[in-house]
């Protein structure tokens, strides 16, 4: 074991002694297609070589973009092996983000996917004078392309395997080079503030917080996973390369973003890693399918949820569960809690995992009393993904969950969360500024989150520390705490509060256009746009009535007491968010100023100007009137 | 470069109305061919024709050298002539796998009694036909698709689907009856990449007849320009778009062909 330090020696291990076991799947033409660890090995080898061909040398950095692929996974290893750096790339990402971190990171190399991507480097190609040579995977529409920087996959890994002759061990040399204190990938962080940074993981945190998850996770080689989270965030790094190579279970990549759902459910993974929006979805998606079957079977639905709530809370309280309601549990798994799990593709699962965001209490509920083992995690890009973990007697919805071996955790200053151990990072690439904010000398990472740590041992998150803020009489106000609230309900897809120095707090809402719509639909409310629905009385109203609920959970002081509908969703093309959705909340506040002036200026309306920014880069103005709404406060029911 | 189909003076009238009036005509192999002109012009009449559901009055076809001035159909479609149609033509309650399936209906060749006992050739032969669909349903990024009925499709889809039943049959020549007619602007961006990717990857000759003139001016190499039932002019876009005699017939004023040519 004593060797296995760096992630392309787990790869030569699997090889031997897993070599005929599943690696990775994707679903091509229609169908499952397999590769073995040992044909894993030897794609990556041939690649590699095939960048040993034409130049790569240890330190460079190759990125990648594109969907889920096993080729652009493998690409990264590829790199690794020539102890090179990947730096995966969100493929949604802007042109200038796009550039940003190309020229930041200097790639010399860049795997795309596609014709689409590759489109995408030709526009910005002029800007970026370190790179040397573009690779693509599918061949596509490519042919009419011709510069002699850009190979096809097939065309480098034939010089791979003519690079091997001239070159005998070559490649297990490189590998053997290999030290645990190596970077193993620069993971360009959203950042909710200025540019993206890279974080530097090395091979020894990759490993370390991958061998972290095993133990706790029970991960064996029979486990499969589905490959489906942008290869850029880290958690999919974490989960589908460097736990996939210590554990050598096997990830699956799905057919297209569009049929997730559908090879989720064909594969019926073991295992599953999705944002609490996911969740949401699937739960959105029972809920709609129930109400559209027929009574007897809605209301057998009804029945059988309910009776798997009750007993949920009562196990979580860890009070016993009475005899009838243990009975009619046992009759719902065989009437709907097994179908429903198998309809969502989770029949088979052993745990599956929400992280990122917080999730809703029901939610989280519903998923839990169906017998699917929902738990929280916790972590971040610094920390290589994983910082701490619910273990399966102790899931809840409110905390993060146990820190992991290997991994220190300590509230200091101002109630930030740090952490000290195998998954902190090395640093942020060629930013030492940076570094030095969130990383002190004694290798404490400074996480931004404010929380604490509950009597049981759990960490709970509250908020980002530096939004944490205090209202004009000094209580103090969380703004994403409120937010939360808000965003539990069905009909809010996005909200941001205010309150700081202010007041009292008020709220700008997005709605979610999928369940207003069919809100609205199903009153015979007509609507034309997102713009149009979310300014309908009746639409006020709802969100009135949600606002009111959240408020009931809130302290007396932080409840909302004014709010406005947006007339479009905040988007990270528009740099209201970061990739992974979360509020920019300093942009956010210079951009609607007028509005938050108004909201807090007792107006009744207010002229929204909004700039939006269209896929390929273009800008374009809105304008309109938006209603502000009073939230008064009604009686508050004993 | 020798012509792949040729239409020589061909000739084509319903009652006392002279559709089309001694066209001819040479399609290059491997060339995206464009007919425009005004509506009632002959444009679908002259595709009708190369597909066979026509037979010219007068005049001759000739696919690759051989006469189907009088051929069925079906046996134009076995030479390797496959069409789209302006108001789609699709088996509405059928699946998209379904659809594309019997596209490939004319390259199957077991027989009624094979197919019925499934074992043997026809298992063999319903697989390989498979994988063809799966190239093209991934070609056209319908995968999501592959089980919906094609009925429930949003229009600009279900133009996507008919132009993949239409390569199902692993055309030679594609004939496109106004492919982007009724799909929005970005409909219509991903119709003309498809394609031009299918001209690019699988080398097939299209007949393409559109009307949005920003899209026939970018993507093909020629234009044909037919008016009354009369070619009037023939040659690269550039060349049909300074043509005084194009401009009078359907471009209407030269103002607007000279800013790249808006739809009249």
């Amino acid at each position: 074991m004593s060797d296995l330090t760096t992630l392309p020696r787990l790869l030569q291990r699997n090889a031997r002694e897993l070599g005929s076991r599943p690696a990775i799947r994707e679903k091509d033409r229609g169908i499952w297609q397999t590769w073995t660890w040992r044909e894993y090995h030897d794609q990556v080898r041939d690649l590699a070589l095939g960048l040993a061909a034409l130049g790569f040398r240890r330190g460079d950095r190759l990125s990648v973009i594109g969907d889920n692929r096993p080729r652009l996974y493998w690409g990264q290893v590829a790199a690794q092996c020539l102890g090179g750096v990947p730096v995966p790339v969100y493929q949604d990402s802007i042109a200038k983000e796009l550039a940003f971190v190309w020229n930041h990171a200097e790639a010399s190399v860049i795997l795309a996917e596609d014709q689409e991507q590759v489109d995408k480097i030709l526009g910005l190609r002029a800007e970026l004078p370190a790179l040397r040579l573009v690779v693509y995977d599918d061949a596509r529409g490519m042919s009419g392309y011709r510069y002699d920087w850009l190979k096809s996959y097939d065309e480098l890994q034939e010089r791979g395997r003519s690079f091997a002759t001239e070159h005998p061990g070559y490649f297990e040399a490189e590998i053997e080079k290999g030290r645990p204190d190596d970077v193993a990938i620069i993971s360009y962080t959203s950042g909710t503030t200025g540019s993206p940074k890279g974080a530097m993981i090395t091979h020894a945190n990759a490993v370390g917080v991958a061998e972290s998850f095993r133990q706790v996770s029970r991960l064996t080689p029979e486990d499969t996973s589905l490959a489906y989270l942008p290869m850029a965030w880290a958690g999919d790094s974490v989960y589908t390369l460097f736990a996939s190579l210590v554990v050598g279970f096997c990830a699956n990549c799905p057919e297209s973003p569009e049929t997730v759902q559908r090879d989720l459910r064909e594969l019926g993974p073991s295992t599953l890693l999705a944002p609490p929006r996911i969740w949401e979805n699937m739960l959105t998606a029972v809920q709609v399918r129930a109400t559209d079957s027929t009574s007897l079977k809605r209301r057998t639905f009804e029945y059988f949820r309910a009776a798997a709530e009750r007993a949920e809370i009562l196990r979580t309280e860890g009070k016993p569960v009475p005899p009838g309601l243990r009975l009619a549990t046992a009759l719902g798994e065989f009437f709907v809690y097994g179908p429903v799990r198998d309809q969502l593709g989770l029949r088979r699962t052993k745990w599956v995992l929400t992280g990122g965001a917080p999730l809703g209490p029901d939610t989280f509920r519903f998923f839990r009393s169906i017998g699917v083992n929902l738990k929280q995690v916790y972590g971040s890009t610094e920390t290589t993904g994983l910082v701490s973990l619910q273990p399966d007697r102790e899931a809840n919805p409110s905390t993060a969950g146990r820190p992991v071996s290997g991994v220190e955790v300590r509230i200091g200053d101002r109630g930030e969360v740090l952490v000290k151990g195998c998954a902190v990072f090395k640093g942020y690439f060629r930013n030492d500024e940076a570094t030095r904010e969130v990383l002190d000398p004694d290798g404490w990472f400074h996480t931004g989150d404010a929380g604490f740590i509950d009597p049981q041992g759990h960490l709970v998150i509250i908020d980002r520390a530096k939004d944490v803020g205090a209202l004009a009489e000094g209580t103090p106000f969380a703004p994403q705490f409120i937010e939360n609230k808000l965003k539990f309900s069905p009909y809010i897809r996005e909200a941001v509060a205010f309150g700081h120095e202010k007041p009292c707090v008020a709220a700008m809402v997005a709605i979610d256009p999928a369940t207003v719509g069919n809100w609205a639909e199903r009153r015979g409310i007509p609507y034309t746009s997102y713009m149009d629905l979310s300014q309908k009385a009746e639409v006020r109203e709802l969100i009135r009535v949600e606002i009111r609920r959240a408020n009931q959970t809130l302290p007396e002081a932080t409840r909302i007491r004014r709010f406005l509908l947006l007339t479009k969703d905040l988007e990270a093309d528009d740099a209201e968010m970061t990739r992974t959705r979360k509020v920019r909340r300093r942009y956010v506040a210079d951009k609607y100023a007028a509005v938050i002036a108004a909201l807090y200026g007792g107006a009744d309306e207010v002229e929204l100007s909004t700039g939006i920014t269209y896929e390929d880069g273009r800008q374009a103005t809105i304008q309109s009137r938006v209603r502000i709404e009073d939230v008064e406060e009604v009686a508050t029911r004993v | 470069m020798s012509a792949q189909l040729e239409i020589s003076e061909v000739s084509k009238s319903f009652g006392g109305v002279q559709a089309v009036s001694r066209v001819s005509l040479e399609v290059r192999p491997g060339e995206i061919l464009s007919v425009i002109g005004p509506n009632g012009a002959g444009k679908t009449t002259l595709l009708n024709m190369i597909s066979g559901f026509y037979h010219p009055d007068s005049g001759r076809l000739t696919l690759e050298g051989t006469d189907i001035s009088h051929s069925a159909p079906s046996r134009v479609a076995e030479l390797g002539v496959a069409r789209t149609f302006q108001n789609i033509a699709l088996f509405r309650g059928m699946t998209v796998l379904d659809n594309l399936m019997l596209g490939r209906h004319v390259r199957m060749k077991a027989g009624v009694l094979a197919s019925f006992v499934y074992w043997g050739l026809a298992q063999r032969e319903e697989v390989a036909h498979r994988r063809r669909v799966e190239d093209i349903i991934d070609f056209l990024r319908i995968q999501d698709l592959r089980r919906r009925p094609t009925g429930s499709l949003a229009y600009g889809l279900q133009k996507r689907v008919e132009l993949g039943r239409a390569l199902a049959l692993d055309p030679k020549i594609l004939l496109l009856d106004e492919p982007m007619g009724g799909c929005n602007h970005e409909e219509k961006e991903d119709m003309a990449r498809f394609i031009l990717d299918v001209n690019q990857e699988w080398g097939t000759t299209i007949i393409l007849i559109e009307h949005d003139m920003g899209v026939v001016m970018d993507i093909s190499d020629r234009v044909a320009v037919l008016d009354m039932g009369q070619k009037i002019a023939d040659g690269s876009p550039d060349e049909v778009r300074a043509n005084p005699q194009v401009i009078k017939a359907y471009l209407g004023d030269a103002k607007s062909v000279a800013n790249g040519g808006q739809r009249v």
